[in-house]
Formats: structure tokens, C-alpha cells, sequence
């Protein structure tokens, strides 16, 4: 993206989790909400309260895992002590050097793999608004605190510094949110925050191994502002490295309107969390049964609904995934078994489909619309109007092209009109014959007007062609 | 100085023969009479009391069950929530929170028809051995008021030996139920780490914590154990199982159990006349037919600077939560770092503070290996001495206290020599054991001995037919 240089990008995700409460109390996990109503005594950090896990959290954590393809251990629970105003208990129950799942890896539409570090269960903090001054807590005049979402139950997923490109990290993220989805582990909401990204970048030139210091961003809503941030981030790395300055290791702010980063605070000299395990909880070991009744149970992930349309139709990686991406893999491969030709069920379903209600589309009935198609009863033009009705309507293609008048036309009788066409309209006949090929959109068009678009454009096309060279 | 026994007192008005107001009143008046002198209690819950022991009268008088300890006045260590009555663990930062919540023995308790009396003094945050750490002033001992009553559950120690209720609750993180109970010459239990819920026992050292009882007689203790003991669902760390049920055995006797008497808790800083009636106590054992040997439990000399790095670390993560955000105490302040800092300088004592700092330092980067980690691998090494013991021994017998009640301020000058008072109590905190103290006479200066009798995990059985034995054996 900036000759000479290489982005490194590493993400962590954090996924609320879609569970009825929260990851360690009865209090109810849900969005919004006037504040402090999501709440009870281990929400607020009552003393005496005391953290009982989820189980639900524990299993959908474990589907994410295993979907991520991450080995799935022995974990345990540790606290991450610092005093905040919006952490009620001033520590965090985390996963430290123990986490639920490690080592696993996500396969990106493009078929390229990024490495996961590990994804971890914890707890989520509550929201402060600060009042006065500049709305930060420093100046603020007082602040308000909202502990709704403290104790929502996150997975934290870290990814391996493996991503090269802004385009790459949104893919990434894309993909992510696709799979949390999928598991049913997450809406995956950005905008919501129940999926929020965090993104450390760094540059080095390119060729070299060595990773450069990284900066971590923070506040990115949106796949639109990682891409932002990732170019505007990289280019302030190269700028200091080029004028002789050292990128120093920071927690940056995106400024969305400004559309740049600000420091936020030095990560240099880290801080102390003094992470001990929790004593409240004990060692969370699912064991393999567990594990395995929950693989066991995990819907086919969009990586291998890519590659189970690409062998079947034959169509490239990047063509099936935005498919996929649409939920209109299992209609299309349908559609192929019921007879239809791949190649062309695939470009109606990348060009013609992106109505939602497409996925109720049934195969059978796309599948003859495709063969009235191949077999010249409809022209494309006429096949994609059928496609639309079915789509808002169903029914039977037939009757609908019926309906709209859409009968072929014998090949005898477009010989006879364009005949008349070249004897009517000498000059632009000599144009063609001449090779002007911006002609042929006029005898095409003409055809056309003189059918109600009930010609196909190929055969008007190859018969032009045809007279030209007796 | 005491009254009648919790299960003499059930049974009169079970049958009816007493009314639980009765039995209350008389308790209140004792309380109104020696109270002044004593300070057990942080707050006398008068109030709550008569409304409850009505509820029982009523339901004895309707013939339903008002449950195995009807009208039995309860005081309750104030660091144990009690919904709607504040709860202060002696600190000014607690100032004015009411718990929206009984803890889980409380209402087991309530359940069982007791009658809680009231809230009683303690160390601060339960950390100190003689109750003199409380932001409201030390409790003193029945037996002699110039004396401590030991700690950190000195308030519930005292409550029992003067007669203000016959039985309590307390909470025992490296001694603090054994210790006052041995000082106070009352029955105090330790049981097995996980046999009773912790849930609404503001935490100290959560690893180490545990809620028990004190009772003028050993079936009284067993029995306020099997009410508030079994598995809770509320506290992870809970033994999915009922309170290992003693009563049926504390007439069992002690012929052939076998004793083991741990060497280096009879050694140097365990005063000759403690030392003297521990001996008595097992001579008494091996005459009712208990083999007694004395063992060696190495690992348990290094409890002390272990305890001192564990409990303190899990202090100081526990106690983050007092802010002044949310409840309690708010010192203000321009800012909201300030508020905090203000807020806990006021409201936590010099010895909580210590310890938070010492806690601090435990867990942080660099220093976490050399203390902490360490600290968790002597734990391991004590559990592994102490279950080899257990190979040879069904309980080990020890003092509780190295001397007997010491006078008021003769040791807050010196953590170090305060801490020295938990030597024979904290490993078997460390380990997750249960131990009791039994009263075992009185030592040179007519102060109560206690003799502890320490088991391993979810050996109750044992140890109880032990301290029966005991018990019985003084006549």
C-alpha cells in the first residue's frame, strides 16, 4: 500500500455473546435498556457476592473455538486488577495464561489463513459517561455509570500479526463476524458494540522479517473505519521511520470525522494488572465429551460451504463466498441437483439475487428457468425479468414467462426482420460490413423494438454476422 | 457464665415448654446487663430478634415444624450480610451499606429457626487476632475485661462465652474462629474449605475463608454446622454435598482412633502451661483407648510466611471493590481518582492497609514468581505433609493459641508478634482442613487453654468424636 513498506496487522476481536445472562450472575444480558436495570449484587460488586460461570458462555465459546479451529483446553479464570469507575469489583475476571482456546486458524474468502492466537472468555465492563469539562474522566465535572453491560459474557479473539492489507484485516473481520454468526455464538452487531475490534499495526520495509513496534487502535465502529484507520495508521508509522523518528509503542484513539489517530496513552514501560487466578471460581475443564457433542453439533462454517460450492460448480473461491455470504449457497447447489447448469446458476445467483427474499427461492423452479434459458426459449434479458417474479412471487417459470409474452421467436422469422433491416438501412449495413462494430447495438436495438425484446440479442448478433460474410 | 446449651434451649420450645420470646428476652437482657463492658456486638438487633422469635412462637403454636434450632438466639460475625441490617466489618468504609441480601448461612439459620440477636465485632475486614483492628473499638474478654479476646472473631467469641447467645457464627481465614474460641474458652469450628458457602461472607482471602460456628458444647457446634454446611449452588467453590453429619457419632468415643500430636507446635512460643494442658488433653485421649503418637508435620513452619503472602494478595484484589462509587463511604474530591484515594485513606485502618500493600507487592510484575507462586507451592508442600500424616493418623491434636488471652494493646505495636498468635491455626487453612477448638481447662493465669483438634479433608467424623471425647473428659 506504500511502496517500500509492509502493514503488519494483528486484530483482537471481542464478541458479546449471546446468552440470556450474564457470563457470571442471573443479571439479564441484553442491549440497552434504561441504566442499572440489567443489574444485580455480583454485577455491581456487592460484597459477599460471589461469581457462579455461565455454562451457556462456556459452550458458545467452545463452538467459536472449535469453528476457529483452535485446540479447546483446560482453562482458568484469573482476575485483571486495576481500579476503574465502570468496573464494579476495580478487577476483571479474565482468561491470563490459561485460556479456553488456543492455536487455531481462520481461512479468509480468498483462501488465504490467518493464525489465532487463542480466544477467551471474560467479562465486560460497564459504560461511563462523563459530564462536563472535556468528557473525559479527568476533567469531567461529575460521571455517570451504567453497569447494564457490566459482566456480559466476551470472547476475546486474538489473531496472530498475519494480515498485510486493509483490505486483508476487513476480510478478516467479515469473515469473523460471519462464523460468530453462523455458531450462533454472536449477532455480531459493530454498530451495537457486541462486536468491537481492536487493531495493532506496524510497518517495516518491505522484504525485511523483523516486526516494527506496533500502535493499537481503538474505537473502530465500522469494516469501513478499520480500513481507514489501518492506511492512515501505516502512513504515520512510515512518515516518522522515513524523517529519522522511532514509532513509539501506543494505545491510539480513531477519530472517525477527523478520520486520523491520537494517542491515547504510551504502552511502553506495560501496565501491572497483578493477574492472579480467581479464587472464586475453580479450573474449567469441559472435557472431551463436552467438546465433542459440541463439534458434533456445529453448523457447516462458510469456509467449507465455499469450497463445497466451488468443487460442485466449479466456480472460483472468490465468486462462491460472496454466494455464501448471501446465504444462497444451499439454494444454488439445489439448483444444480435439480438439473440445472452450474456456471449459469452461479451468475444469476452473483448478479441477479441479492434480494434478500432470494433464499426462499425454489430450486426447482430455478433450475427450469436456467435450462428455458440454455435452451434459447428465453433470452437472458427475459430470463432475469422471470427471476425477478419468482423471487418476490414464486410460481411456475413457464406461466411467467407466458405472462409476460415471452415466447421465443423462431430463427426464420428474425432472419426475415433483419433482412428488412439491412435493405431499409444501407448505409449503417455498409458501417457494419466495414467493421464498425457501434452499428451492431443499432440493428440489435431495432430488432428489439420491432419484437418487444422478445429477441435474443446473441442470435440477432450471429445472424448479422452470418450475412455479412455470404 | 453461660446459659443453656442451643439444643437444650430448641427443644424447650419445640415442645413448647419455653416460647422463643421468652428465650430471647432473657438472652436481651443479658446482653442490656454486661454488653457495655464486653462490646461484642457492633449492633444489638433487638428489634429483628422479637419479631422473629414471634414467627417461631406462632408456628409452634399453629403445630408446624419451627425447625431443629427454633428460638435459639444466633450472633453473627459483621462481616456476614444480613439483608436490610448493616453490615460494616468493623470499617468506617462500610459506612451505612445494607446488604440487599442474607448470606446463605444466614438464612440457613433462619431456616432452622434461630434467632439472630445481633451483628458482632471483628478485625477489620476479619485481619487481626484480638479484635483490637475495629474501627469501633475492641471487644474484651468475658473472663477478664483487661484482656483480648482474641481475633479476628472476637465479638462472636466473646457474645457466646458471656451468655448473649449460645451460639455464633464466625469466619476463620487463618485462625480467627479457633483462636478467640480458645482465648473466650468456648468450642469454635473450622470446618473443611468448601463444606460451607461463602456466599454473602464479605471476602478476605477468598482461598482461605471459611464460615463456622462457636457453641458453649461440641453437639451444639456439630449441629449449627450440619444447618449451615452442604452444598450451595451459589458458590463455585462449594462441595456439591450435605455437611458430613456428625451428631450421630459425637457419642461414639475414641477407642482405637488414632492421634498424632505435631511436634512442632509443642516446640518454642507455645507457652509451658498451653503446652501442659495439650498434653493432659491427650493423655485424657490415650485413656479412653486413642492411640497417641507425636508427629512431625514439617511444612507447617512455613505456613506462617506463606499465609502472609497468600491471604494478603487475595486481600488486596477483594478489597479494590471499596471505592466510594458505588456504596459505603464517599470521601469527595475534585476528581474521581481523587474520590477514590480519599475514600480509602479514610476508610480502611493501618492494618488493612498494610496488608493491602502487602498484597499489592505480592502479586506484581517481577515479584509474582519470588512471592506469590512461591507462596502457592508451599501450600501444595503443606497439603502433601499434612496427608502424609494423615496416612498414620485419623486427627492431629495441637494448642490452638500459644498462650492464653493476652491484655488489650500488648501487642499492636507488633504485627509480627500478632501474627505469631495464628502459628498453630493457619496451615490448616492453607491446606483447606478442617480444625476445632475445644476448651481444655485453664492455664497459670485462670485463662481458658484450647485444644485444637485438626482433620483432614471432610474429616469431620473424626474430629468431632475427638472433641466429644474431650469435652467429656473434663466432666
Amino acid at each position: 500500500m506504500i511502496d517500500g513498506w509492509e502493514v503488519v496487522i494483528g486484530l483482537e476481536v471481542h464478541a458479546e455473546l449471546s446468552t440470556r445472562t450474564k457470563l457470571f450472575s442471573a443479571a439479564t444480558n441484553e442491549f440497552g435498556g434504561d441504566p442499572n436495570t440489567h443489574i444485580d449484587p455480583l454485577t455491581l460488586g456487592l460484597p459477599g457476592s460471589l461469581p457462579v460461570l455461565n455454562e451457556h458462555a462456556v459452550e458458545l465459546a467452545i463452538r467459536v473455538g472449535l469453528a476457529l479451529n483452535c485446540t479447546v483446553q483446560r482453562s482458568v479464570f484469573a482476575r485483571k486488577n486495576y481500579f476503574y469507575p465502570d468496573q464494579s469489583k476495580n478487577y476483571q475476571i479474565s482468561q491470563f495464561d490459561l485460556p479456553i482456546n488456543v492455536d487455531g486458524w481462520l481461512e479468509l474468502p480468498d483462501g488465504s489463513v490467518a493464525g489465532i492466537e487463542r480466544a477467551h472468555l471474560e467479562e465486560d465492563t460497564g459504560k461511563s459517561t462523563h459530564i462536563g469539562g472535556g468528557g473525559r474522566i479527568h476533567d469531567a465535572e461529575h460521571s455517570l455509570v451504567d453497569y447494564n453491560r457490566a459482566g456480559v459474557p466476551l470472547l476475546e479473539i486474538v489473531g496472530r500479526p498475519d494480515l498485510r492489507s486493509p483490505e486483508q484485516a476487513r476480510a478478516y473481520v467479515a469473515e469473523l463476524r460471519s462464523v460468530l454468526v453462523a455458531v450462533g455464538a454472536s449477532d455480531g452487531k459493530m454498530e451495537e458494540g457486541s462486536m468491537r475490534v481492536d487493531c495493532n499495526v506496524s510497518v517495516r520495509p518491505t522484504g525485511t522479517d523483523e516486526l516494527g513496534t506496533r500502535c493499537e487502535i481503538k474505537n473502530i465502529n465500522s469494516l469501513r473505519s478499520l480500513g481507514r484507520a489501518i492506511e492512515y495508521e501505516a502512513s504515520r508509522q512510515v512518515d516518522l521511520i522515513t524523517a529519522g523518528e522511532r514509532v513509539e509503542q501506543q494505545t491510539r484513539h480513531w477519530n472517525e470525522d477527523e478520520g486520523r489517530t491520537h494517542k491515547l496513552r504510551s504502552k511502553e514501560g506495560s501496565d501491572d494488572y497483578r493477574y492472579f487466578p480467581d479464587p472464586d471460581l475453580v479450573v474449567l475443564d469441559p472435557g472431551a465429551d463436552w467438546i465433542e457433542r459440541v463439534r458434533a453439533g456445529l453448523p457447516m462454517l462458510p469456509a467449507a460451504r465455499r469450497h463445497r460450492l466451488a468443487e460442485r460448480s466449479g466456480a472460483p473461491l472468490t465468486q462462491t463466498a460472496l454466494i455464501v455470504e448471501r446465504g444462497l449457497d444451499d439454494l444454488c447447489l439445489a439448483t444444480i441437483d435439480a438439473g440445472a447448469d452450474p456456471t449459469r446458476t452461479i451468475t444469476h445467483a452473483e448478479h441477479n439475487l441479492s434480494d434478500e427474499r432470494a433464499r426462499d427461492l425454489d430450486p426447482a423452479a430455478f433450475a427450469r428457468l436456467v435450462s428455458m434459458e440454455l435452451d434459447g426459449k428465453l433470452t437472458a434479458t427475459q430470463t432475469k425479468t422471470v427471476l425477478a417474479d419468482l423471487v418476490a412471487g414464486g410460481g411456475d417459470p413457464e406461466a411467467i414467462a407466458a405472462q409476460h409474452g415471452f415466447e421465443a421467436m423462431e430463427t426464420g422469422e428474425l432472419e426475415g426482420l433483419v433482412d428488412g433491416l439491412i435493405e431499409s438501412n444501407p448505409a449503417e449495413w455498409q458501417r457494419f460490413c466495414d467493421g464498425d462494430a457501434k452499428v451492431t447495438g443499432f440493428f440489435v436495438g431495432q430488432v428489439m423494438k420491432a419484437t418487444q425484446g422478445k429477441a435474443d440479442g446473441k442470435v440477432v448478433t450471429a445472424l448479422l454476422n452470418a450475412r455479412k460474410s455470404s | 457464665m453461660s446459659g443453656a446449651t442451643a439444643l437444650g434451649l430448641a427443644a424447650a420450645v419445640r415442645s413448647g415448654e419455653r416460647s422463643a420470646a421468652q428465650v430471647v428476652e432473657e438472652h436481651l437482657a443479658r446482653i442490656a446487663e454486661r454488653e457495655p463492658e464486653i462490646h461484642a456486638f457492633n449492633e444489638v438487633t433487638a428489634d429483628h430478634a422479637r419479631a422473629v422469635a414471634a414467627r417461631v412462637d406462632r408456628i409452634v403454636a399453629d403445630g408446624g415444624d419451627p425447625g431443629p434450632l427454633a428460638g435459639v438466639p444466633v450472633a453473627v460475625k459483621d462481616n456476614l450480610c444480613t439483608r436490610g441490617i448493616a453490615t460494616t466489618c468493623s470499617s468506617r468504609i462500610l459506612e451505612g451499606w445494607r446488604p440487599p441480601y442474607d448470606a446463605t448461612v444466614v438464612s440457613r439459620l433462619a431456616a432452622a429457626g434461630a434467632v439472630m440477636v445481633g451483628k458482632t465485632n471483628l478485625d477489620e475486614f476479619a485481619m487481626g487476632s484480638s479484635t483490637e483492628n475495629s474501627a469501633f473499638g475492641p471487644t474484651r474478654n468475658p473472663h477478664d475485661t483487661t484482656k483480648v479476646p482474641g481475633g479476628s472473631s472476637g465479638g462472636s467469641a466473646a457474645a457466646v462465652a458471656a451468655g448473649f447467645s449460645p451460639i455464633s457464627l464466625g469466619s476463620d481465614t487463618g485462625g480467627s474462629i479457633r483462636q478467640p474460641a480458645a482465648l473466650c474458652g468456648v468450642v469454635g469450628v473450622k470446618p473443611t474449605y468448601g463444606t460451607v458457602s461463602r456466599l454473602g461472607l464479605v471476602a478476605f482471602g477468598s482461598s482461605l475463608d471459611q464460615v463456622g460456628p462457636f457453641a458453649t458444647t461440641v453437639a451444639d457446634a456439630a449441629r449449627v454446622c450440619e444447618v449451615i454446611g452442604g452444598h450451595d449452588p451459589g458458590d463455585s467453590t462449594s462441595i456439591p454435598a450435605p455437611f458430613p453429619s456428625v451428631s450421630p457419632h459425637l457419642g461414639d468415643g475414641v477407642d482405637g482412633l488414632r492421634v498424632g500430636l505435631v511436634t512442632e507446635m509443642m516446640g518454642e512460643g507455645i507457652a509451658p502451661d498451653v503446652a501442659a494442658r495439650v498434653r493432659a488433653a491427650v493423655e485424657a485421649l490415650s485413656a479412653a483407648g486413642a492411640v497417641v503418637e507425636e508427629v512431625s508435620v514439617p511444612a507447617v513452619t512455613f505456613g506462617l510466611s506463606a499465609y502472609y503472602l497468600v491471604a494478603p494478595a487475595e486481600a488486596s484484589s477483594n478489597l479494590s471493590r471499596y471505592d466510594g462509587v458505588r456504596y459505603g463511604l464517599r470521601v469527595d474530591a475534585p476528581t474521581t481518582g481523587e474520590m477514590m484515594e480519599l475514600t480509602r485513606t479514610a476508610g480502611f485502618g493501618d492494618e488493612v492497609k498494610r496488608r493491602i500493600m502487602l498484597g499489592t507487592y505480592a502479586l506484581s510484575a517481577g515479584y509474582y514468581d519470588a512471592f506469590y507462586n512461591t507462596a502457592l507451592k508451599v501450600r501444595t508442600l503443606i497439603r502433601a505433609d499434612f496427608e502424609a500424616a494423615y496416612e498414620r493418623f485419623d486427627v492431629l491434636v495441637s494448642p490452638t493459641s500459644p498462650t492464653t488471652a493476652f491484655a488489650l494493646g500488648a501487642k499492636t505495636e507488633d504485627p509480627m508478634s500478632m501474627y505469631l498468635n495464628d502459628v498453630c491455626t493457619i496451615a490448616t487453612n492453607l491446606a483447606g482442613h478442617p480444625a476445632m477448638s475445644v476448651p481444655y481447662g485453664v492455664g497459670d493465669d485462670g485463662l481458658p487453654v484450647g485444644v485444637q483438634v485438626l482433620a483432614p479433608t471432610l474429616g469431620e467424623v473424626p474430629m468431632f468424636r475427638v472433641a466429644a471425647a474431650l469435652e467429656g473428659s473434663l466432666g
